[in-house]
C-alpha cells in the first residue's frame, strides 16, 4: 500500500490507522502469522497498532501480546505463564531512556560510574538470557536514545558523569552482546530519533500526557523500523534492484547527449551527485543485493555508459543488463524471470515517474520508490528498508558471482544437444551432510527465502533450527552444490521427523538458482541412506499449496513417491516405501565424502 | 472562525479516527458515548486536532477536557 511506503505520511497513518487496518485485511490473504510480544518500559499501545499497519503491508499477520505498563522486566526474568502460553515468534522489548535506573552524580569517581553502567548491563542481560532460554525466539531490543536536556553542554560527551557519555557506553556494551549472541537485534532508535530530530522525537509532552517515552508522531517511524527487522527475519527482504539508466545512474540522456557529455565525476556538482549514488548502490554488492538494468537506450550506449571513466558502477557489476526499447515492465518481468526469482523481490529504480507507474499498475507487489531529486536518491532507497539486514551469510558478498555464473551455464548449455550429457559435463560435486553449526545460519536463512521449490513452506528461525539439529528425533540434510564455473553453497534443506519406522518430511526445499540439475535426485538419494541406518522402513511427504510453490506440486511424484491423499484445497500427502535394494537416482552429481574445503 | 466551522471539521476528524462515518458529535459526547475513545486512543484525536487546526495544546489542557465542547472551546481560543 503507498501509504506505507517510505516516505510516508505520518499523520495520515496516526488519524486512519483504523481505516487503514480495514484495507489490509480486505487485500488478497496469504498472510504469514506471526506472534509477537511487547515488552515496554513505557506505553506502546500505537506502537503496536502501527507495528501491525507495517507488517500487514509486508504480508505478515500478527497476534500481539503486550506487556502492562512499565511490566518488561517482570514479564522477561519472572515466570510468566501467560507468555508462556501465547508462545512468540518474536519479542520487542521497548526501553529507553527513561528505563535508566541510575544516572552518574556529579561526585561520583571513575569507577563508582563503571559499577552504575555494568549494573544497567547486568539488568538487561538477565532479560535477554531468561528470554532466550525460555522462548528461543528472536529478540529485538531498542538501544538508547540521547538524553533530551545536556546538564554540562557538550562536556555531557566526553566526561564520564555526563549523561551522553553514560548512554553511549551503554549502547557499546548492547552491541557487544549483539555481536556475540545470535538471535538478538537491536532496533536502532539512537540514529532513527537523530533522524527525526531528537527535539521533537522526546517533547515530553507525550510522557506526561500518556507515558510514552516519545513523540507520538515519530511512532510511525519506529514501527516501520520494528517491521523492518521482522520481515527480514522472515525472508521478506527485497532481492534485487532493477534500475534505469538516464537521469537515475547519471545525468542527462546518454543516447542524445553521447558518452563525453553525460554528467558524472567530480568536475561538476551533478555529476558528484550520480558518482555517490553509484558508490551507493556498488556498496549493496556486499549485501548480495542483485543490480539488473532496464533501460531504453541502445545497448552499446549503455555499455559505453558504464563504461565512463568516472563511473564507480561497471558492466560486471550486474547481473541482467536490458538495455532495448520494449516497455520496462516486460523487460522486468523478463529479469526476475532470467534471475529465477518473483517480480515483486525486486525494486524498480527510476526518475521517470509514468515509468514507475508503469511498472506499479502492471505488476503488483513491485516497489517503485518515488525517487524525484537526486540528491535524494540515497535517502529515499535507505530509509524504505528494502535490504534490511538481520543475518549477514557468507553467501552474501558472492551472490552476484553466483548469478553470473548461472548465466554463463546457459550459455555453455547451448552447447549440448543432449541435458544429461550437459549436466555431466558440468562436474558437478555435492556434500549433503546433517546439520552443522556453521550452517544454521544460512539454513534459517534458506527456510525464510525459499518459496517457490518449497514443499511445505515451513519457517524456521535460527534456535529452530539448532534445536532440531541436535535433538536426535530429526534427519536433517543441507547440500551444498559447485561445478565447474563455481560454488552455489548451501542450496537444499531436508528436515525429517523420525516417529519410530516412519519419516515425515516436515520440509523439503531448494534454491531455485540450482533448478533442474538433478540436485533434488542427489537429496532423495542420501535421505533414503539416511533412514537405511535410522531403521526407517516409509518416508512420508507432504505438499501444501501456496500462491508461489505450484513448481513443485508434483514433485514427490517424480521422486518414486505415490500419493495417498488430497483434500479440496490442493494439500497432499505422499508415501515411499523405501524398499530393500534402492536405485540411487542421481547419476549426474558425484557426492563428496567431506564438506568443500574453504570454498566460500 | 465560528463554532460551526469547528464542529465540521471535529466531526471529520472523530469518523476518521474511529473509522465511522456516521458518527454524530455534540458538545457533550464524551469518552462514555464512543466504544473505541478511551484515554490512548484520546492522543489520537489530540495529534489530529493539532494537524487540522495547526495549534498545538499543553499539558495542562489536554488535561481539562471533558467532552467534545471543551475541546472546541479550546481550539477557538487557539485557531486564527
Amino acid at each position: 500500500m503507498k501509504e506505507l511506503q517510505y516516505p510516508f505520511d505520518a499523520d495520515y497513518i496516526l488519524s486512519r490507522k483504523k481505516q487503514i487496518k480495514r484495507e489490509l485485511l480486505a487485500q488478497d490473504g496469504g498472510f504469514l502469522e506471526k506472534r509477537i510480544a511487547i515488552l515496554g518500559g513505557s506505553t506502546t499501545n500505537d506502537i503496536k497498532h502501527i507495528l501491525e499497519l507495517f507488517l500487514l503491508n509486508y504480508g505478515i499477520k500478527p497476534t500481539f501480546y503486550e506487556s502492562e505498563y512499565n511490566q518488561y522486566y517482570e514479564d522477561s526474568v519472572f515466570p510468566n505463564a501467560r507468555l508462556k502460553e501465547f508462545c512468540p515468534d518474536v519479542i520487542y522489548i521497548h526501553t529507553t531512556n527513561r528505563n535508566i535506573t541510575n544516572y552518574p552524580a556529579l561526585q561520583d569517581d571513575s569507577d563508582t560510574v563503571t559499577t552504575l553502567l555494568n549494573n544497567e548491563m547486568e539488568k538487561f542481560k538477565t532479560i535477554w538470557n531468561t528470554l532466550s532460554a525460555e522462548y528461543a525466539c528472536p529478540i529485538i531490543q531498542n538501544n538508547f536514545e540521547l538524553p533530551f536536556y545536556r546538564l554540562m553542554g557538550n562536556r555531557e560527551a566526553s566526561d564520564f558523569h555526563g549523561k551522553v557519555n553514560f548512554i553511549t557506553r551503554l549502547n557499546l556494551l548492547f552491541y557487544e552482546y549483539a555481536q556475540t549472541h545470535n538471535n538478538f537485534y537491536i532496533c536502532d532508535i539512537n540514529y532513527i530519533s537523530a533522524d527525526y530530530g531528537l527535539a521533537q522525537w522526546s517533547d515530553p509532552f507525550y510522557y506526561y500526557m500518556y507515558k510514552y517515552a516519545l513523540n507520538v508522531k515519530a511512532i510511525p517511524y519506529l514501527s516501520f523500523n520494528i517491521a523492518n527487522i521482522i520481515k527480514s527475519l522472515f525472508g521478506k527482504n527485497k532481492k534485487g534492484m532493477v534500475l534505469d539508466l538516464d537521469n537515475t545512474l547519471w545525468g542527462g540522456v546518454i543516447g542524445d547527449d553521447g558518452v563525453d557529455n553525460i554528467t558524472l565525476g567530480p568536475e561538476e556538482a551533478e555529476g558528484q551527485v550520480f558518482s555517490e549514488f553509484q558508490h551507493y548502490l556498488k556498496e549493496h554488492l556486499q549485501l548480495g543485493v542483485l543490480l539488473n538494468i532496464d533501460s531504453k537506450n541502445e545497448l552499446e550506449n549503455a555499455l559505453a555508459g558504464l563504461n565512463h571513466s568516472c563511473g564507480e558502477l561497471r558492466k560486471d557489476d550486474f547481473i541482467v543488463i536490458k538495455a532495448n526499447w520494449e516497455s520496462k515492465d516486460k523487460n522486468l518481468l523478463a529479469i526476475a524471470k532470467e534471475l529465477n526469482v518473483l517480480p515483486e523481490s525486486l525494486v524498480f529504480v527510476d526518475d521517470n515517474p509514468a515509468e514507475r507507474h508503469i511498472v506499479a499498475t502492471q505488476i503488483p507487489g513491485v516497489c517503485t520508490p518515488e525517487l524525484t531529486d537526486p540528491h535524494e536518491y540515497i535517502r529515499v532507497l535507505d530509509r524504505s528498508g528494502f535490504f534490511e539486514v538481520t543475518t549477514l551469510s557468507k553467501d552474501d558478498a558472492g551472490r552476484t558471482k553466483m548469478y553470473r555464473e548461472n548465466l554463463a551455464r546457459a550459455e555453455f548449455q547451448s552447447k549440448f544437444a543432449d541435458y544429461e550429457e550437459y549436466l555431466q559435463s558440468l562436474g558437478m560435486q555435492a556434500a549433503i551432510r546433517a546439520f552443522e553449526p556453521s550452517y544454521y545460519s544460512r539454513i534459517a536463512q534458506l527456510t525464510n527465502k525459499s518459496n517457490q521449490f518449497n514443499l511445505t513452506t515451513h519457517r524456521y528461525t535460527q534456535s529452530e533450527i539448532e534445536s532440531i539439529a541436535e535433538d536426535g528425533k530429526h534427519i536433517t540434510l543441507y547440500g551444498k552444490l559447485q561445478d565447474r564455473f563455481g560454488d552455489n553453497g548451501v542450496v537444499s534443506v531436508i528436515i525429517g521427523n523420525i516417529r519410530q519406522e516412519i519419516c515425515e518430511i516436515d520440509l523439503w526445499l531448494m534454491s531455485c538458482r540450482v533448478l533442474k540439475r538433478n540436485m533434488e535426485f542427489a537429496m532423495m538419494d542420501q535421505l533414503i541412506l539416511q533412514c537405511q541406518s535410522n531403521h526407517i522402513k516409509c518416508l512420508k511427504g507432504f505438499y501444501y499449496p501456496t500462491a508461489k510453490n505450484k513448481m513443485v506440486s508434483d514433485f514427490y511424484a517424480t521422486v518414486g513417491f505415490h500419493m495417498v491423499k488430497e483434500d479440496q484445497d490442493g494439500n497432499s500427502e505422499w508415501e515411499f516405501i523405501i524398499p530393500e535394494h534402492y536405485i540411487k537416482q542421481n547419476r549426474v552429481i558425484s557426492i563428496m565424502e567431506d564438506d568443500f574445503n574453504g570454498e566460500n | 472562525m465560528e463554532r460551526t466551522e469547528v464542529f465540521e471539521r471535529l466531526t471529520k476528524i472523530f469518523r476518521d479516527v474511529f473509522d465511522d462515518e456516521n458518527l454524530v458529535i455534540t458538545d457533550a459526547t464524551n469518552a462514555d458515548d464512543i466504544e473505541d475513545w478511551d484515554s490512548l486512543e484520546q492522543i489520537t484525536l489530540v495529534v489530529t486536532i493539532e494537524k487540522e487546526f495547526e495549534i498545538k495544546f499543553n499539558v495542562h489542557e489536554v488535561s481539562g477536557f471533558k467532552n467534545v465542547g471543551e475541546m472546541a472551546d479550546a481550539i477557538l481560543l487557539k485557531a486564527k
